[in-house]
């Protein structure tokens, strides 16, 4: 499994879908771990009654189907997978409504889902999701991007009430590919994922979905400034040692005009 | 997906799966990413047969330098000076080094055949080229290798003739320990076109990076462009061609700057906003109104969630 994990880190981004599928066909035994450790892009279902999509993943998965948020039915029909309790409903109808307009202050456009179910210790877990297509041809406001994918897995474990607080537990992990194409400069592909986990322990009056919103739009935000500055910029600064620009040449090497 | 499979793969189809790994490893890496693939295939007939096919064709598609052993310099291992699968052809130096592909070394060397080399006609392009590329490899790469190998017509003993030489650069940083590695690879194929009495030149430019603390995130950039100059005697035609491809390299570092200035304000705000056009953080605590009524999502010029 180390081994696995391990390729996952050095394969390119861009190819996490291929490189999943390689590691579940060579090591079937291992699938239920691959599939819970690895993230792979989101995928997206159209739930034809509600008339909106809503995103795939582990968590709203039983067998081969799926459930929408919106209709909180499977897709295909199901006939008796799993469901949150009418409480836990409601406050997930609330998340999906609430996190779909965060979704386009931040995003403007793209798909969220939200799916939330009851774990063993009394407490709950949520998963709130957002896949953005930032290409020109799909929601890319400025039209920069020939191809641009952002998707967006947070995971908050909410422990059960103690004394008016309860602890929370979020894992965010952001994998985003942006490729821009022109005649003068090729092609430029940057691509990554991330994962970053937060921990807090919050007063439950101020409301669970007030909590779990500021820590992911927290975390949300740091994430995309490490991609953006840390992580590019890291990228940025292998290919100018590389092939220094010109004017730091001419200050790193002034004897070579001499030579 | 999640069931037990049927079947078991097919020896080939692992040896297929083991090759792709490899050949998809980030410049630097694939020692490494051989090591993983070893540990999960737990086969070592596959793993060999995977490996030996795989490592070929990534020491040339990475234009892997290797030195040679008797301390006479490196030699680029490319498919231009290939000849045949484990022999590469050092010009400089009129010697064949032989190469372990999967070790990643330079196992003996010996003097090339009068056959293997250019005839002196091209053999004075080649030489003049290397040694102007070499100048300038010299001063804009710190760590670069570049080598001169004639490709096509190196039987051509005086004009009248085309012939194609290749210009290989490449430039490579490993940085495990800071988890980064990073390659520049360029390919200039050259055509000496007697009859219109010019030289054709068109460069591939390829340029990755990695960086790999507590994430994964790659850089692919690639670049084509060509140009062309008068048939010159073979010293200025070195000049000139240098000139050419130190103007086009130089701009291709200048663009890649300028796509990563871009990022923060215009493609990175294509993917996700910093802050939203209110300019302050979501108001999580009016959430309640959200819930409650669609025209707050239009007051704030959002209009209907279609999602399409």
């Amino acid at each position: 499994m180390d081994a696995a994990l391990g390729l996952m880190r050095r394969i390119p981004p861009k190819h996490i879908d291929t490189a999943l599928s390689a590691l579940l066909s060579l090591l079937p035994h291992h699938s239920a771990d691959l599939l819970s450790q690895v993230d792979q892009p989101l995928q997206v279902l159209s739930d034809i009654e509600c008339g909106r999509e809503f995103i795939l993943c582990e968590y709203n998965r039983d067998a081969d189907s799926y459930r929408s948020p919106w209709s909180n039915k499977y897709h295909p029909p199901l006939e008796d997978g799993p469901y949150p309790s009418s409480e836990l409903r409601k406050l997930e109808i609330e998340a999906n409504d609430v996190f779909a307009v965060y979704c386009e202050q931040y995003y403007e456009g793209g798909i969220s889902s939200v799916y939330m179910w009851e774990d063993e210790n009394e407490g709950f877990v949520a998963c709130f999701l957002i896949k953005k297509d930032g290409s020109k041809s799909g929601h890319g406001r400025r039209g920069y991007l020939q191809e641009g994918a952002w998707d967006a897995i947070h995971v908050v474990e909410v422990g059960p009430d103690e004394n008016g607080t309860a602890h929370y537990c979020l894992t965010s992990t952001v994998m985003l590919s942006l490729t821009t194409n022109n005649e003068s400069s090729g092609s430029f592909n940057l691509s990554g994922s991330i994962r970053r986990q937060m921990n807090m322990d919050l007063a439950v009056a101020e409301g669970h979905l007030q909590n779990m919103g500021k820590m992911i739009e927290e975390l949300e935000g740091k994430l995309r400034n490490s991609l953006d500055q840390v992580y590019f910029g890291k990228t940025k600064e292998m290919v100018c040692t590389l092939r220094p620009p010109a004017e730091l040449l001419q200050m790193r090497f002034p004897h070579h005009r001499d030579v | 997906m999640a069931d037990e499979e049927e079947s078991e793969l097919s020896v080939e189809q692992k040896i297929e799966i083991a090759k792709w790994f490899l050949l998809n490893s980030p410049p630097g890496e694939i020692q490494y990413v051989a090591k993983d693939v070893k540990a999960i295939l737990k086969d070592d007939y596959v793993y060999e047969t995977a490996a030996s096919e795989a490592f070929s064709i990534y020491n040339k598609s990475h234009l892997l330098c290797l030195p040679m052993p008797n301390n006479s310099g490196d030699v680029l291992i490319t498919a231009f000076n290939e000849i045949d699968a484990n022999d590469y052809l050092d010009p400089i130096t009129a010697q064949v080094a032989k190469v372990d592909h999967v070790k990643q070394v330079c196992t003996e060397v010996r003097r090339a055949n009068d056959e293997e080399l250019p005839f002196p006609y091209v053999e004075e392009y080649r030489c003049a080229v290397d040694a102007e590329v070499s100048k300038y490899v010299g001063e804009a790469y710190p760590k670069g290798v570049c080598s001169v190998f004639c490709t096509s017509g190196k039987d051509v003993e005086e004009p009248g003739s085309d012939f194609e030489l290749v210009v290989v650069i490449s430039a490579a940083r490993h940085s495990p320990q800071n988890f980064c590695n990073g390659s520049w690879r360029s390919v200039w194929n050259i055509e000496l076109k007697e009859d219109l009495q010019i030289v054709e030149i068109k460069g591939r430019l390829q340029v990755g990076a990695h960086y790999f603390e507590e994430g994964n995130v790659q850089l692919d950039a690639k670049h084509e462009c060509k140009d062309s100059t008068i048939i010159q005697a073979a010293d200025d035609c070195a000049i000139s061609l240098t000139n050419i491809i130190r103007h086009h390299e130089t701009e291709y570092l200048t663009s890649l700057q300028a796509s990563y200035s871009n990022l923060p304000d215009t493609t990175f705000k294509d993917l996700r906003r910093k802050l939203p056009v209110t300019r302050t953080l979501f108001p999580w605590h009016n959430t309640v109104q959200f819930s409650l009524t669609r025209d707050l999502a239009e007051e704030l010029g959002i209009g209907k969630q279609t999602n399409q």
